[in-house]
């Protein structure tokens, strides 16, 4: 297993959020974490980067990195599009792109991976030289993606890439989301609140409530689950 | 007309130095949102370590280009030791802290090297500029210093990965760790250069003013005000402002008549005042939000 998390703590301050959650994932796969507002979605792929105090224990690649800095967890290929989506405002597009490759050497590839990605969104190669904070809401979540897509990574932590997008940009944006774990095998957890969507791109789907995981399964059987299709599926 | 082209010009040549201090200043607040008030005191203790470079012989660029690399070093151990466990102390833990280190350098001038006034060599002599009335060659050689400093850096940030990386880290330091970015040694970095900037600005007015250890307490505060007047969060309006400053007070000092040369340091503060009532953010700076 790539990843592996067992008896996962997480805590704001004083107060605990993640109670003892526990899951896996393996190279390629892609899974999903639902849940309503405040189960602890968030919270599990913060923990997972060390951006939170965290107990239990995450195996990456059989390692134990609970506790880790950000910034190593990162650099053993784990890309993290955040939500709010993290974007350097007072750059250009092609730089936060560059940003997103800070940790790797080879300026070829490097140079290589801008293109594929501009390849990806062409809209992010019209406005490659323009300030990162002028895109819309749209294009600075594919930049998002595209920066984490620099790493080169293993795993991606994606937060609720379809906040805030018209539908047909989250469609597209899914679309290339499949095609790139399909081209270059990444792996992919997959925070939404948008169920549907994201049960139709992941195999196996974990339902979160109150930092707890309730129900775990393929994605097909959590979609025909009838608590689930009421509470998240929305008919 | 002469004197006023005289005393801009020397309004530009002591503006270069404010605005290395202020430069210095934005950096370590860009990175930390601390003012470091021991910013002065840190560029007398470079100017005072050439200086005793100096005195044991060495030649003056040698000496020059040693002391800016050991004030980088320095810098970055400050950075390590002393502010880094504060990271996540109280305003007033940093406020102590960089009153801690003002007192100690201070002291450590005076221990050192005694309080008695000491001259300082210009690499570039005061003789007028190519026979000119305007500029003296020290000041030229101020001004063109600072300027290629400016460039460098300029270079640096704009150019360089590890410039950029440094500015992501500055203005968003939790999607530059996301990143990669070991976000604690940008802020240590910052803290080299910023040292780095107050020596060469130390060594380059000390000719002017004379060494001793309260010598930069005056050019810091006329740096601070350059700082504020561009804006706290804008490297490039607070070496502006520092420029503006210098002239500005040259001017007050010789056109109005109740200034003159001693109530010249007032005029840092009116423009402090001014700027904090009409504009708190500086000309160029951002004003800062946040969600509560």
């Amino acid at each position: 297993m790539m990843l592996e998390v067992h008896g996962l703590e997480a805590f704001y301050c004083e107060q605990q959020a993640l109670f003892g959650v526990g899951f896996d994932l393996d190279k390629g796969q892609v899974r999903t974490l639902l849940g309503a507002n405040g189960a602890g979605k968030t919270t599990v792929l913060r923990a997972l980067c060390g951006m939170i105090r965290t107990g239990g224990d995450i195996r990456f690649e059989g390692k134990r990195i609970t506790g880790w800095a950000t910034e190593d967890i990162v650099r053993l290929g784990v890309a993290h599009v955040p939500e709010g989506r993290g974007t350097f405002l007072r750059v250009t597009v092609e730089e936060n792109l560059q940003l997103g490759a800070v940790t790797r050497r080879d300026r070829v590839g490097i140079a290589a991976d801008i293109e594929q990605i501009y390849h990806h969104f062409p809209r992010l190669k019209e406005r490659r030289t323009q300030q990162a904070g002028l895109l819309s809401g749209g294009e600075q979540q594919m930049l998002a993606v595209g920066r984490a897509l620099m790493l080169r990574p293993c795993l991606m932590l994606l937060d609720e890439p379809s906040f805030g997008l018209a539908p047909l940009i989250v469609e597209e944006l899914f679309a290339i989301l499949r095609q790139v774990n399909r081209d270059t095998g990444v792996a992919m957890l997959i925070v939404e609140q948008n169920a549907a969507l994201a049960l139709e791109l992941a195999e196996h789907a974990y339902l979160l409530e109150t930092g707890r995981i309730v129900m775990d399964g393929p994605s097909e059987a959590i979609g025909a689950d009838e608590g689930v299709r009421r509470a998240y599926l929305g008919y | 007309m002469q004197l006023l082209l005289q005393q801009v010009m020397a309004g530009l040549a002591n503006g270069a130095i404010y605005a290395g201090m202020a430069l210095a200043v934005v950096m370590i607040f860009l990175a930390i949102d601390h003012l470091n008030f021991a910013q002065g005191e840190m560029a007398t203790f470079s100017a005072y370590v050439a200086w005793q470079l100096l005195a044991w012989g060495a030649p003056y660029w040698v000496a020059f280009v040693v002391v800016v690399i050991l004030s980088f070093i320095g810098g970055v151990a400050i950075e390590r030791v002393l502010f880094k466990p504060l990271h996540h102390a109280s305003i007033l833990a940093n406020l102590v802290a960089f009153i801690a280190l003002f007192s100690i350098l201070n002291s450590a001038d005076g221990y050192l090297w005694d309080y008695t006034i000491k001259t300082f060599p210009s690499p570039f002599g005061t003789k007028p500029l190519f026979g000119s009335v305007l500029i003296d060659a020290h000041e030229a050689g101020m001004i063109v210093v600072t300027a290629v400093l400016l460039g460098l850096l300029y270079l640096f940030f704009r150019g360089t990965r590890l410039g950029l990386a440094m500015r992501a880290a500055a203005a968003n330091p939790e999607s530059a760790r996301l990143v990669g970015i070991r976000v604690g040694w940008m802020t240590a970095l910052g803290w080299g250069i910023a040292a780095a900037i107050g020596a060469v600005a130390g060594m380059l007015i000390a000719p002017v003013v004379f060494l001793d250890p309260n010598m930069m307490f005056g050019v810091l505060l006329y740096g601070f005000a350059g700082a504020v007047l561009g804006g706290l969060t804008s490297p490039g309006g607070a070496v502006l402002g520092g420029f503006a400053v210098g002239i500005i007070e040259n001017l007050a000092g010789t056109f109005i008549p109740y200034f003159g040369r001693d109530l010249k340091l007032t005029i840092a503060l009116l423009v402090i005042v001014a700027v904090l009532m009409v504009r708190p953010a500086g000309i160029f700076g951002r004003s800062v939000v946040s969600r509560v």
